[in-house]
């Protein structure tokens, strides 16, 4: 029944495309497949759209996934692997771009929107306390505001 | 004949739209009352047109009217009922219809809800909602008319794209255009107080509940989006920083930025210009939003809309509506009289605070999602910007949010006591950092950062609801004093706090991802696997048929403590009419967390490649955005909340204008 089964599968869907990490792939040593895991989840699978060669189907990210296995095997470390692959493939394969002068925006441009907010804020908080510590109120709102308290000295409260 | 009637009533909507556009506003200049009372009566007439243009072009789909272009692009006559209606929307041009139907509904219940609003700001807020659902409609009729006919019909639809037949898609879409249409009403508000030229507290009480109704709606079309990709996409992550999924998530951030700020407007009148500013960039980025989805500028897993001529009619609104705006604000926001005076540790302090965050995690959102556009139209660079980079720049950004957050709940107006509110909330940091220390030490060598993500989460909770009670409690009050207190609290409270929770209960959710269990494997029938606690155990395979679909099948069962719990059958789908196989995950619910299975090959010997996973208290991460959107719906329901009730308490009847 099995056997029948798993045969008529294998007919209907050869065709279809596999997971992304196939069995097949994976390293034997645990800790070595998950640095292999980490690794792939950074790079980009170059012919698909927004997906890291972990998550996807393309041919393409299999080798990449391949090439990443090979270099842990080969003992190198994270470090020579990404740049092993950036020489081949350029920048466009890391999903994280590096820091550097053309990605400074990208890198720095939320902290330091954060930054200057903050400046802008605490600036013009001290600006309005000293305003309003400066500016005692004018004989005409004390009166407003004693007819408002119901004639009572606002001196004593 | 009901297709043309559907078209008809579309290009009249045109005309009633520019109509409801032009004489409201000359009203407004010239202070012609007859003419601003129009805005109303037009934004009831053109609702009823675009809702008769939508009817049109579902009756189309619901019977399977094959001489429509639309419809053999995107139905089959043997497609279930419900993807018949929500195949009106799977596509570009029923989408945009829609799009324009929500849009021309916010503008009718304006209209019918609106009244007690100062006229001048209800004919100019209607007169910029009609000019969006002009251009709107002139981009439809002009760029995607979804009525174009073809002759010969055919006799069969092509049928729906597979993806895209799922429960999901029924829900999904127009959670999320409510949501970004709702922004619309902010954006029209901050117009009309910028061409009227006044803005006080009783705009932002005006103008928030319509904000928070589009927020709510955002906030549960994003998190029906993330399970619909969760589960469909077959993968099982729930967030993938796409570049349409951002384009949700900014609307989203600024809409939340803006809820907070006008609580401080309506409070303390400060953040008058900051506010409107923030209502113009909402709208703005759900446009930009509808733009990247449309155009397919991005190359993403969502486009399937790609055609560059819409996307320059898109741009081409984009530019006049987000570009006139900023330059309305940029020429008229000085003349606004600004008010509010505040001090840094306060309650509209910490609100700036949240603000200063929310926009600066916007502009992550934003600069990651467009500078790899930029970076190679200027230099040629191609670079890439995925998930990895936001979890780097977005999360640093949201983290100390969160950990704020508490105290600014707890926090009072005009002048807060930090001192104190720490004392006050001492029993919940404490409990917060129990539960983390203790979670340290039960998984000791496992994760490093989630526990201290849960112990956020909590933070958030029990913060929450130390702030309700401190509230009612007060000093030597007896508990059932408290309760009844606790239960007279105004809804808005009672809404932050829930609102408040749910980014706590979201949060635990996706910290515990850190302890999933993921398994890749080949098996044969009857071999057995270990999925965390479970034991999954391959029986066998099959094939079926669906209504419109063949389906190549596994079936495992779950085995928990030596007993059955239930079974997975993920699968692979053929639908008639295409020939790319998509991929069913299949799903069992243990408690709150999932076991998840989907299948691919099977090898020269017979073994099925299988990918499974356990993942612990999963569901946390969209029950709590539920609860954020239930607190967001409280907030609503508030009496203070309701523009009735607001006018009624503030405006002594207002002398006509004439």
């Amino acid at each position: 029944m099995g056997r029948l089964l798993a045969a008529v599968l294998f007919t209907l869907i050869a065709a279809a495309p596999a997971l992304a990490v196939r069995p097949d792939e994976m390293l034997k040593d645990p800790q070595q497949e998950q640095r292999a895991r980490a690794l792939s989840a950074e790079l980009r699978c170059l012919v698909c759209q927004n997906q890291s060669i972990d998550d996807s189907d393309a041919e393409l990210a299999r080798d990449l996934r391949l090439i990443v296995r090979e270099r842990i095997k080969a003992g190198d470390n994270d470090r020579q692997i990404i740049t092993y692959l950036v020489d081949r493939y350029g920048e466009f394969v890391l999903l994280k771009p590096r820091f550097g002068w053309h990605t400074l925006i990208l890198w720095a441009g939320p902290f330091a929107i954060l930054l200057i907010g903050g400046v802008v804020v605490w600036r013009q908080a001290r600006v309005k306390r000293v305003a309003v510590a400066d500016a005692p109120l004018s004989p005409e709102e004390q009166a407003a505001l004693k007819r408002a308290l119901g004639e009572r000295d606002i001196t004593k409260m | 004949m009901i297709v043309e009637l559907g078209h008809y009533a579309l290009v009249l909507a045109l005309a009633v739209s520019l109509i409801g556009t032009a004489l409201p506003l000359w009203g407004v200049k010239t202070n012609d009352a007859a003419l601003m009372r129009m805005a109303p009566s037009a934004s009831l007439v053109l609702f009823g047109l675009v809702a008769l243009s939508y009817a049109a072009l579902t009756k189309a789909y619901l019977d399977s009217d094959f001489s429509v272009l639309n419809v053999i692009e995107n139905s089959h006559s043997a497609k279930p009922l419900m993807y018949r209606i929500s195949g009106v929307w799977s596509n570009h041009e029923g989408s945009m219809l829609l799009w324009v139907l929500i849009l021309a509904l916010f503008s009718g219940l304006l209209a019918w809800f609106g009244r007690g609003m100062p006229q001048r700001l209800f004919a100019a807020v209607l007169a910029v909602q009609s000019s969006i659902t002009a251009a709107f409609v002139l981009f439809l009729l002009v760029a995607s008319n979804p009525f174009t006919r073809v002759a010969p019909a055919p006799m069969e639809g092509r049928g729906l794209n597979p993806l895209l037949q799922d429960p999901g898609l029924a829900i999904h879409p127009p959670l999320l255009y409510v949501g970004y249409v709702g922004c619309s009403v902010a954006f029209s508000f901050a117009i009309g107080a910028l061409i009227t030229g006044r803005i006080d507290a009783a705009w932002a009480r005006f103008v928030r509940p319509w904000t928070l109704v589009a927020w709510c709606f955002l906030t549960l079309g994003i998190a029906m989006g993330s399970y619909w990709a969760y589960y469909e996409l077959g993968w099982g992550g729930w967030w993938f920083w796409d570049p349409v999924e951002n384009a949700s998530l900014m609307p989203w951030l600024v809409a939340t930025a803006l809820i907070h700020s006008t609580v401080v407007m309506e409070k303390r009148d400060a953040l008058k210009v900051w506010t409107i500013l923030l209502s113009i960039l909402t709208f703005s980025l759900s446009l930009v939003g509808t733009f990247l989805v449309r155009s397919g500028v991005l190359t993403s897993v969502h486009a399937f809309a790609v055609d560059p001529e819409r996307g320059l009619f898109i741009l081409g609104i984009l530019i006049l509506f987000i570009g006139g705006s900023l330059t309305l604000f940029a020429w008229r926001a000085p003349l606004l009289k600004q008010g509010g005076i505040f001090a840094p540790v306060s309650r509209e302090g910490a609100l700036v605070l949240n603000n200063l965050f929310l926009a600066a995690a916007t502009a992550a959102v934003f600069i990651g999602t467009l500078y790899p556009l930029a970076l190679e139209a200027l230099t040629g660079a191609k670079i890439s910007v995925g998930a990895p980079f936001f979890d780097a720049t977005f999360l640093p950004l949201m983290l100390p949010l969160a950990f704020i957050l508490p105290f600014g709940q707890a926090l009072a107006w005009k002048r807060g006591d930090l001192l104190g509110v720490s004392q006050r909330l001492a029993t919940a940091l404490g409990l917060s950092i129990l539960i983390t220390i203790i979670i340290y030490a039960a998984t000791w060598g496992g994760p490093v950062l989630a526990p201290l993500g849960i112990g956020l989460g909590f933070w958030l909770i029990f913060g929450s609801i130390a702030d309700i009670g401190l509230r009612a409690k007060g000093h030597g009050v007896a508990l059932s004093v408290a309760l009844r207190r606790a239960v007279g609290l105004p809804l808005s409270i009672w809404g932050s706090t829930l609102a408040h929770m749910g980014v706590g209960v979201s949060m635990i959710g996706v910290a515990c991802t850190a302890w999933g269990v993921e398994k890749i494997v080949e098996m044969k029938p009857g071999e057995t696997v270990q999925v965390g606690r479970f034991d999954v155990k391959l029986e066998g395979a099959g094939l079926r048929n669906g209504p419109d679909y063949r389906e190549n099948f596994a079936r495992f069962i779950v085995i928990d403590g030596g007993r059955v719990v239930g079974a997975l059958e993920p699968g692979k789908r053929i639908f008639t009419g295409r020939t790319m196989p998509t991929s069913e995950a299949a799903l069992l619910t243990r408690g709150l967390g999932q076991v998840y299975a989907s299948v691919g090959d099977v090898n020269p010997q017979g073994q099925i490649a299988a990918r499974l996973y356990w993942k612990p208290w999963v569901l946390f991460i969209w029950i709590g955005a539920v609860i954020m959107a239930l607190g967001g719906f409280l907030s609503v329901l508030d009496r203070r909340a309701r523009i009735a009730a607001a006018v009624k308490a503030r405006l002594p009847r207002a002398v006509p204008a004439e």
